[in-house]
């Protein structure tokens, strides 16, 4: 048989697994497989300019076409810079291979240079994580990884190739089947249990359907378009299940959890029976889990069976494929008398609908608005913090928008190369970044990406030139003791300072000096009027990324707000 | 809150015995006893874990093991009957000649082996249940100071024809 090197094989597995494009930073350890990289056209590999970035821009491209994005790195350093990145995904159950790079098989164990144990690292950070022994295995460790990474529920994969095992020659076959006896995905639905939670909600006068982000990993959006309309009950989403319908359904009600909507939030609490798909009940979506719908019997179907019944016991449990549960429910369903419970959902939303206070200078509100005009075809990325709350609360979306966001891990930095990733997957698709200027700078380095694959990605920053997630938990809970949070501040500031006055120091970076050292398009919008011109500049910007920094006033807060530890009814509408 | 057993199937591989553990302490569970060895397939170990917690964290460490990929198969061993063992050394120092002859004694009715002694000093070889060994700890520290006591943890299979656990 023939006998190729394992870098060889690699490429191979690459190949038959289908993956065009590989976000790659090269490494002592990895020369080889670069070098395997250089003599070959079918793969685009990607440089970004640190390997967090390089993890989440994977994650982008697997988040926005549901298949998986794969990384590689070189070891110690390389490798522990994954780390975030992995366990971002890991949380938001994203499929990625991550390769790193290992120190020849004889000097681990020898703190040798660049030397790292990242799969001791990582080990409760990934689906799975393998060093890579004998060149002989690498064929199937890889078909394993690909399977493993991609099937149930979907998380990262990291294999560990020392470099001398991936130099050794060995055969060249890559199996196309796996076998693994401890991971057998669950497939199918079954039917009785199904059954059951349906006949719950024919006998509810109150259902609600409660959709997470299984929904949309599992592209079930059409799907569950269809129960609703077949129904007629109203749903509400958790961040990650946004978009899993039309946010104009005359049924969909909003998000609920820390910053949902108040209908969404009533509506939990009042619902009698809660029909719940592909959701984890985090802590954010919960808050207070003796009040979470207190009154109502849960039905549960998730494709992990350790998501149900962890946090909230459900009485029916099902665990299946969102997408295979929806269409099997399909055959079942029939339309419920909800006239009655719409129209209290309904006068709890005019009641407190989403608003934000109409002060002096751009609110966000008014820029997430601007971007909605452009939802069709586009892809929405949001950092971590207050901007992302107002996106998930006031963005618009139909079956052609798509939202990603950290919010499992709630991971700074993750805006930037989450929409670069999204837009290198797809170039006809508009991708916005809507970030913070904390998020921003967390990965502010990938400007240098998105410049030279000349992405034209709008990054929106939100410049309120605070932390200003934690700035608020610090304005209603810490005495507006604004502890670290100023981006501004500097050394000569008094040492505690209650908000920001005409002598405070300029802001820095300059965003605009930013994208013009970048060689890019830089925007400053300080006026609501000007709001839409930026954005529609921006759309004509195709060879290149453009930053809009919008200053915003830094009093906006984010309502409605549950505190930690209390009932989701028990909502902060306004100070 | 139960102490409550579980017989682990997993891969024998580097790293398996360390996930597993991890698992325990990154999710807080009680992690009591962990044995493990490999089995009569070489590429498969059989681990035995007593935890001590309610129903509902114990359904969910369950799941939380199950959900392994390096795991082959989860055993509740709660309700089942099984035999189960934990071999334990203990060193009795500083003896008499009365305290010698005591151990004898005692050695005899509690089936215990005597395996080693020298003058003033013996050691003790048990091989009973957990609660067992606990009790006999108790009684040797009573009469005697100076010991010390080497536990291997318990092992359990699945009985046959014997329901008494």
């Amino acid at each position: 048989m023939k006998q190729i090197p394992g870098t060889e094989l690699l490429m191979k597995a690459l190949r038959a697994e289908g993956v065009d494009t590989v976000f790659g930073y090269p490494g002592g350890m990895v020369t080889d497989i670069f070098e395997e990289l250089y003599n070959q056209d079918d793969i685009r590999v990607i440089l970004p300019r640190h390997e967090q970035a390089l993890v989440h821009e994977a994650d982008g491209y697997a988040r926005s076409t549901g298949k998986i994005g794969v990384c590689l790195v070189t070891s110690g350093p390389g490798a522990t810079n994954t780390v975030t990145g992995i366990a971002t995904a890991y949380y938001d159950s994203v499929p990625l291979l991550v390769l790193t790079g290992q120190v020849p098989s004889n000097l681990i164990g020898n703190d040798a240079f660049q030397e790292a144990d990242i799969i001791g690292i990582t080990r409760s950070i990934c689906k799975y994580g393998v060093i890579l022994k004998k060149r002989q295995d690498l064929g199937r460790v890889l078909k394993e990884a690909f399977y493993i990474a991609q099937t149930g529920k979907p998380g990262p994969v990291i294999i560990d190739l020392p470099k001398d095992v991936m130099a050794q020659l060995g055969d060249s076959v890559y199996p196309d089947s796996v076998d693994i006896r401890g991971y057998k995905p669950s497939t199918g639905v079954h039917i009785g249990q199904l059954k059951k939670g349906i006949d719950l909600l024919k006998s509810a006068k109150k259902p609600l359907f409660l959709i997470g982000g299984g929904v949309n990993i599992s592209r079930a959006g059409a799907e569950l378009t269809k129960l609703v309309d077949k129904t007629h009950i109203p749903v509400v989403t958790t961040i990650m299940g946004k978009g899993a319908i039309d946010t104009s359904h005359p049924y969909y009600i909003g998000n609920i959890g820390m910053h949902g909507t108040y209908a969404g939030n009533m509506a939990i609490s009042n619902c009698d029976v809660l029909f719940s798909i592909g959701t984890r009940f985090s802590d954010r979506v919960t808050s207070k889990i003796s009040e979470f719908a207190k009154n109502a019997k849960i039905v549960h179907i998730d494709i992990d069976s350790s998501s149900i019944s962890r946090n909230i016991v459900v009485d029916v449990p099902i665990v299946a494929d969102a997408k295979e549960a929806i269409q099997a429910m399909l055959r079942y369903v029939k339309e419920s008398e909800t006239t009655a419970w719409m129209e209290q959902i309904r006068a709890w939303d005019a009641e407190h609908p989403l608003h934000m206070k109409k002060g002096n200078g751009i609110t966000p509100e008014s820029i997430i608005e601007a971007i909605n005009a452009h939802k069709e075809n586009s892809i929405i990325v949001t950092d971590v913090g207050q901007h992302q709350m107002w996106t998930t609360q006031y963005l618009q979306m139909e079956a052609s928008t798509q939202l990603l966001t950290s919010g499992g891990m709630g991971t700074m930095g993750y805006g930037l190369p989450g929409a670069i990733g999204a837009q290198l997957a797809n170039p006809d698709k508009t991708v916005f970044c809507v970030t913070g200027d904390g998020g921003m700078q967390m990965n502010i380095q990938e400007m240098a990406t998105a410049v030279a694959q000349e992405l034209p990605v709008i990054i929106c920053i939100f410049n309120n030139h605070y932390l200003g997630m934690v700035r608020q938990i610090q304005a209603l809970f810490y005495r507006r003791h604004y502890s670290s949070v100023c981006t501004r501040r500097r050394k000569n500031c008094p040492p505690r300072c209650g908000g920001p006055s005409s002598i405070c120091p300029d802001y820095t970076p300059d965003f605009i000096k930013l994208a013009d050292s970048y060689g890019c398009l830089g925007i400053r919008v300080q006026e609501e009027s000007q709001i839409q011109a930026a954005i529609d500049q921006a759309l004509h910007n195709k060879t290149g990324p453009t930053i809009i920094e919008f200053v915003i006033a830094c009093d906006e807060l984010v309502y409605p707000m549950v505190q930690g530890g209390k009932a989701l009814s028990d909502m902060i509408l306004d100070c | 809150m139960k102490k409550r057993w579980i017989s682990l199937y997993v891969e024998n591989d580097v790293g398996v015995l360390c996930k597993v553990a991890g698992l325990f302490s990154g999710k807080a569970y009680n992690l009591e006893t962990l044995t493990v060895g490999t089995t009569e397939d070489p590429t498969i170990s059989r681990m035995t874990i007593g935890v001590e917690s309610d129903d509902v964290t114990f359904e969910q460490i369950k799941k939380q093991l199950n959900r392994c990929v390096e795991v082959i198969k989860v055993l509740d061993f709660t309700t089942n009957s099984i035999h189960m063992k934990e071999l334990m050394f203990i060193k009795v120092m500083n003896c008499s000649s009365r305290d010698v002859q005591e151990l004898f004694q005692i050695a005899q009715i509690f089936q215990i082996s005597i395996i080693d002694c020298d003058t003033d000093a013996l050691i003790l070889e048990c091989v009973q249940t957990e609660t067992k060994n606990n009790d006999l700890i108790k009684l040797i520290r009573k009469h005697y100071k100076n010991i010390e006591v080497v536990r291997g943890g318990s092992v359990a299979i699945e009985s046959l024809s014997m329901t008494d656990r």
